[in-house]
C-alpha cells in the first residue's frame, strides 16, 4: 500500500501527518524533512531560542508520540523529484517513495540579499541551526545589524537586546512592517524599539556590504557606514516551489492550488507557506500566507481533503508578533479596508478596524501589553468570518462588547 | 481534601466570560458558563504557559489569547492543536453570593 506522503516536517507537515491519523487513516503516512530534528514550531526561534537559557526545538510531536501513531519520519533527506505518473517521490539518499496522496509541504526560504560581499557573519534565520548560529553573536557588548525591519528582524531585535547588544535595524522603506500592518501600529513598533535602545533607520538603501570574516560594514546609500560583529538578514521569505515546478505543476506565487489545497494534480496537495490559494473570504482573492495558524490550519484541511472530503479552506488570516512587552495581533488582511475606527482599550492598548466601501469588516489591528487585545482580535476574526458590517460607532466604542455584534 | 478557598463574588464574572485567581503561589482560572454556572481550571494553557484569563470563552471552550488553544474549561479536555495536554480543573460552588474552588 503506497498511503500518504507529506513532503516538508514543519508545522504544516508535522500537522497533516497528526490530522491524517487523528481522522482514523490506517494506511502508510511518511514525513520528509530536510532538518535532522523532530517537526518543531519555528515562531519561538527568534525568541524564546535567543533569550533562553538553553536553546532547544519546540516539537510538534516526539518520537514517542510519532511512533505511536505509526508516522515515519524520514528526516536529513531532501525529495528531488516527483514521478506522477508511477506516483513516486524520489529522495536525495537515492531512495523512492511510492505514493497514494502527496501533500507538498516545503514552506518559505529566506529571501536572498542580491548583492556581493556577504560572507559567514552574513545570516539568515530559518532554521533552528540558523537560530543557535545567530545566537551565537548575540553576546552582551556585541554589535547587531539587522537588515530588514520586518517581524524577524523586529523580534530578533528584542531579542538582542535583552541579551545587551547593540542593534541596529536597517528598513529599505520609508518606515518598518509597511507590509500588513497600519503605520499607526508601526509607529508604536518602532518607538518601543528606540526605547529600548535599538538605532532604527529607515528609509535607507544599502550602497555596499564587506564582510572581512572579522566584522560586517555595511555602506549606506547616505555614507553612514554600520559595523557589526554579525548581520541579520531578515527581507522576506520565497516560497519553496522548484520540486512541483519541476514536477509540472503551475507556481503562481507559490504552488497554485484550488480551495480544497489541491493543485491540478488530483493526487498532490500544497499548503502552508509553498502555496498560493484562493481566500474565500475576500472573494476568491489568491494569496499566500507565512503564518504559523495559516500552516497548521491547511495542514490539517491538507490531511482532511487526502482521505477525500472536498472542504474549501474558510478561515481568516491571522498572526502575532511579540516584542519586548507589546504584542500585536491582526486578523484579516488590513490592505483590503478602504477606512478604520479606532477602539481604545485599557493599557494604551488599541484596536484598528478596517472597513470595506461596503461597511464589510474586513480586518482588525490590534497592538497592547500582554495579551491585552487578543479576545477583541479573535472576536473581530469571527465578525470578519461572518462577513459582519457593524455599525463603526458600536466597534469604536469600548462599552459595546464586541461579542454582542456577533450576535446580532 | 484541602479546604475550599473563596476567589472572588459571583458578579464578578460576566456569563460567558472568564477571570483570573491567584492563590498562594498558583494562578487559576474561574468561568462562568452562558448557563450560569461556575467552573475553575489552571490559569496557564498547556501549550506555552500563557494565562487563559485574557482568553475569550465561547460555550463551554475557552480558547489562549496566544496561540489558539482550545480547552473545554468543564472538563479540562484539549480541543486540537496546538494544544495536547488537558488543562486540571477544580470543583467549584457558589456560597452565599461567593465563588469557592477547591484547590487539591
Amino acid at each position: 500500500m503506497a498511503g500518504m506522503v507529506i513532503v516538508g516536517a514543519g508545522e504544516c507537515g508535522g500537522r497533516a501527518a497528526l490530522a491524517l491519523r487523528d481522522l482514523g487513516y490506517g494506511g502508510p503516512v511518511t514525513l520528509i524533512g530536510d532538518e535532522p530534528h523532530l517537526p518543531y514550531e519555528r515562531p519561538p526561534l527568534s525568541k524564546e531560542a535567543m533569550t533562553g537559557e538553553s536553546p532547544a526545538i519546540k516539537a510538534i510531536a516526539s518520537d514517542e508520540l510519532l511512533a505511536e501513531r505509526s508516522i515515519r519520519h524520514i528526516h536529513s533527506v531532501r525529495a528531488v523529484a516527483i514521478d506522477r505518473a508511477a506516483h513516486a517521490v524520489r529522495l536525495s539518499d537515492g531512495s523512492s517513495l511510492p505514493y497514494e496522496k502527496l501533500l507538498l509541504a516545503t514552506g518559505s526560504a529566506p529571501r536572498k540579499l542580491p548583492m556581493p560581499g556577504l560572507g559567514g557573519r552574513c545570516v539568515y534565520l530559518r532554521t533552528f541551526s540558523d537560530a543557535l548560529a545567530i545566537r551565537a553573536h548575540l553576546s552582551a557588548g556585541n554589535r547587531v545589524a539587522i537588515i530588514g525591519g520586518g517581524f524577524i528582524g523586529l523580534e530578533l531585535a528584542a531579542s538582542s537586546r535583552k541579551l545587551g547588544a547593540s542593534v541596529t535595524v536597517i528598513e529599505a522603506q520609508p518606515r518598518i512592517l509597511m507590509r500588513g500592518v497600519p503605520a499607526e501600529i508601526a509607529e508604536i513598533i518602532h518607538k518601543a524599539h528606540e526605547a529600548e535602545g535599538v538605532k532604527v533607520l529607515a528609509g535607507q538603501g544599502i550602497a555596499s556590504i564587506a564582510d572581512n570574516g572579522a566584522e560586517v560594514r555595511i555602506a549606506l546609500a547616505d555614507g553612514q557606514e554600520i559595523a557589526a560583529d554579525v548581520a541579520v538578514i531578515g527581507i522576506g521569505a520565497v516560497p519553496v516551489t522548484a520540486l512541483a515546478a519541476e514536477a509540472g505543476l503551475t507556481i503562481d506565487n507559490g504552488i497554485a492550488v484550488d480551495g480544497t489545497l489541491r493543485t491540478e494534480d488530483p493526487d498532490i496537495f500544497a499548503a502552508g507557506d509553498c502555496c498560493s490559494f484562493p481566500l474565500a473570504v475576500y472573494g476568491g482573492r489568491r494569496v499566500r500566507l507565512e503564518a504559523w495558524r495559516n500552516a497548521q490550519e491547511q495542514g490539517a484541511l491538507a490531511a482532511k481533503n487526502m482521505l477525500g472530503a472536498d472542504e474549501a479552506h474558510a478561515a481568516v488570516p491571522w498572526f502575532w508578533s511579540d516584542q519586548y512587552g507589546l504584542t500585536l495581533q491582526i486578523a484579516g488582511l488590513s490592505d483590503e479596508g478602504r477606512s478604520t475606527v479606532r477602539r481604545d482599550l485599557d493599557d494604551g492598548a488599541f484596536i484598528l478596524f478596517h472597513l470595506a466601501e461596503d461597511g464589510r469588516l474586513v480586518a482588525a489591528s490590534g497592538i497592547g501589553p500582554g495579551n491585552a487585545v487578543a479576545r477583541d482580535i479573535r472576536l473581530a476574526e469571527m465578525l470578519i468570518a461572518k462577513r459582519a458590517a457593524p455599525a463603526p460607532e458600536a466597534l469604536g466604542s469600548q462599552t459595546v462588547k464586541l461579542k454582542s455584534l456577533l450576535a446580532a | 481534601m484541602s479546604d475550599w478557598v473563596e476567589a472572588c463574588a459571583a458578579g464578578d464574572i460576566d456569563e460567558e466570560d472568564v477571570m483570573r485567581f491567584d492563590h498562594a503561589g498558583r494562578t487559576f482560572a474561574i468561568y462562568r458558563s452562558p448557563d450560569d454556572e461556575y467552573f475553575a481550571t489552571d490559569g496557564l494553557c498547556t501549550h506555552e504557559k500563557v494565562h487563559l484569563a485574557d482568553g475569550l470563552v465561547m460555550d463551554d471552550i475557552i480558547e489562549c489569547p496566544k496561540h489558539n488553544g482550545r480547552f473545554n474549561y468543564k472538563t479540562g479536555d484539549a480541543r486540537g492543536a496546538p494544544v495536547c495536554v488537558n488543562l486540571k480543573t477544580y470543583p467549584v460552588k457558589v456560597d452565599a453570593g461567593k465563588v469557592l474552588i477547591q484547590i487539591g
